[in-house]
């Protein structure tokens, strides 16, 4: 009953947040010098980390696909089964768990500990608005950058994946992307590239959340940070399975 | 229309005259700048705050001491406003701030300095830009130049003019309290509260903050709270003092009326302090 309980309430301090957050987020004055701050930490720090995982990924989808492909005699499919995998499902899932990795402990880690030292009160007790100034610009951060760190783990990953191509059986980038994309439309990849910034929502969302709600000294700070990477890797798989149905659906 | 705009108008005049008249008696004194009355706070059905009724005029110092947990520290916090109250009346400049939302609280805010008990310095930023943060914030029209004289101004007041750069993390726990009071006094509050002052403080550290409150008393003519355990600090720094006990003011006075209170607490208090 207690679990039950702590669900509900979770979910209910949850939206709560969420509202104070949007109301801040929409009124004046805007933290303009704070959001650049937070693209930066979110978007450029982000980068090698999700251009290696994205290469991983292509390097990873061609050895296997191309042992698969072989075997029902459609090794001509091998680009087209790399670009779709890639820009389709592991490109922005791929980059929704690495930057909840990265960033979701991060922002966790840091408000928790800017909670327990006090500094959030000191924040709001200077007439500022920690709504404003802490979660919304780190959230409004993680939603723009999402889909950008995105784009780039499908580009390194589609590279990594012709190039394990072009290694076992020597084919040019542009023969390798011409026939990857044949067929393509928009609708093919946009709405899966733009679906990351829920997740980005997602991340920021939950790692504020559970950054700004801490309680008790360094194991306080210790536990927001894991709960931040858990709960958002957790609730962008989640999201995720909903997402797609939705592109499905609409975007067929 | 125009009946409207005339209504307006006169309320506007009014609300205006009597923003005046406050100010002018809050500068000669007769009413109190800040003022908190019947106030009650419970933390999971604890009491901890019981009818709490205290006030402070222009360029005085109240100091409030009591046990632990007496809930000192959470008066502060109510007055700032971190806090909401079960029941009673935060009066600040006359207006009952305690049921206003985050952003109405804001003006008021902008009047109050708050030293927090670990001074709470933002530890990503120097010390200079600890104090030039609610200037970056509220006073966003001011010039580069104007903010930085400004900063230097405020760590001069406090002894820290050669540690701008430095972050908080390389300087003493005393120095912090420094920086913190600096950074309270950036918008040039009329209120100060000080929560714990010289805790964890060695007795000369503890003697620089006293003097230096005393300065800043002598200068800017704040109305001031401080939360103190320290009688010695509360004796030096404060024209008045209160002692809280099981969340109610025992009793309220210069400190030769706390010496000569025949109250049980107050005599066992003042003979272990």
């Amino acid at each position: 009953m207690g679990l039950v309980s702590d669900f509900f309430e979770w979910f209910g301090s949850l939206g709560l947040f969420f509202w104070h957050v949007l109301k801040a987020a929409v009124t004046p004055p805007y933290e303009w010098r704070e959001l650049i701050r937070q693209l930066d930490e979110v978007g450029s720090k982000s980068l090698p980390l999700v251009a290696m995982a994205g290469a991983a990924i292509g390097a990873v989808l061609s050895m296997e696909a191309r042992s698969s492909l072989s075997r029902f005699g459609a090794k001509a499919m091998l680009p087209s089964a790399i670009v779709y995998s890639v820009v389709l499902e592991m490109g922005p899932i791929i980059t929704g768990l690495v930057v909840s990795g990265r960033v979701g402990a991060g922002i966790g880690a840091e408000l928790a500990s800017m909670k327990v030292t006090e500094q959030i009160d000191a924040i709001e007790a200077s007439a500022i608005n920690p709504y404003r100034l802490l979660a919304a610009t780190r959230i409004l951060a993680c939603i723009l950058m999402l889909p950008l760190l995105t784009l780039v783990a499908d580009a390194t990953g589609v590279f990594a994946g012709w190039l394990t191509q072009t290694i076992v059986e020597p084919v040019s980038l542009r023969q390798f992307i011409n026939t990857g994309f044949a067929g393509a439309t928009f609708n093919s990849f946009v709405p899966p590239t733009f679906k990351t910034a829920v997740f980005g929502l997602i991340v920021g969302l939950i790692a504020c959340f559970q950054g700004m709600r801490t309680r008790g000294g360094a194991e306080g700070v210790g536990r927001a940070a894991t709960n931040s990477v858990v709960l958002s890797s957790l609730f962008v798989i989640l999201a995720d399975v909903v997402l797609v149905k939705f592109i499905l659906v609409f975007f067929p | 229309m125009i009946f409207n705009a005339i209504v307006r108008e006169t309320n506007m005049a009014t609300a205006s005259d009597i923003s005046m008249k406050q100010d002018q008696l809050e500068l000669d004194g007769s009413v109190p700048v800040l003022s908190v009355s019947n106030l009650c706070k419970s933390f999971g059905g604890r009491k901890v705050l019981n009818g709490v009724t205290l006030s402070v005029k222009r360029g005085e110092t109240l100091a409030v001491l009591g046990r632990s947990g007496t809930g000192k520290s959470v008066l502060l916090r109510i007055i700032i406003g971190l806090e909401k109250p079960d029941s009673g009346e935060v009066c600040i400049h006359g207006q009952d701030i305690a049921s206003l939302s985050m952003d109405q609280l804001g003006e008021f805010r902008k009047k109050m300095g708050f030293l927090f008990q670990h001074a709470a310095l933002y530890d990503s930023l120097t010390v200079g830009e600890n104090v030039a943060f609610p200037l970056d914030h509220h006073r966003r029209s001011m010039a580069r130049s104007e903010k930085a004289e400004r900063v230097r101004q405020l760590l001069a007041e406090v002894g820290l003019q050669r540690d701008t750069d430095k972050m908080p993390s390389d300087i003493s726990g005393g120095m912090q309290k420094r920086a913190g009071l600096a950074r309270a006094l950036a918008l040039e509050p009329a209120i100060l509260l000080l929560d714990e002052p010289t805790a964890g403080l060695d007795p000369i550290s503890s003697g620089e903050i006293d003097d230096l409150v005393l300065k800043l008393q002598r200068e800017h003519h704040m109305a001031s709270i401080v939360v103190t355990h320290d009688l010695h600090s509360a004796k030096t720094i404060a024209n008045r003092l209160a002692i809280l006990d099981k969340g109610n003011v025992v009793i309220e006075g210069t400190f030769e009326d706390l010496q000569e209170s025949n109250i049980e607490f107050v005599r066992e208090f003042l003979s272990h302090a």
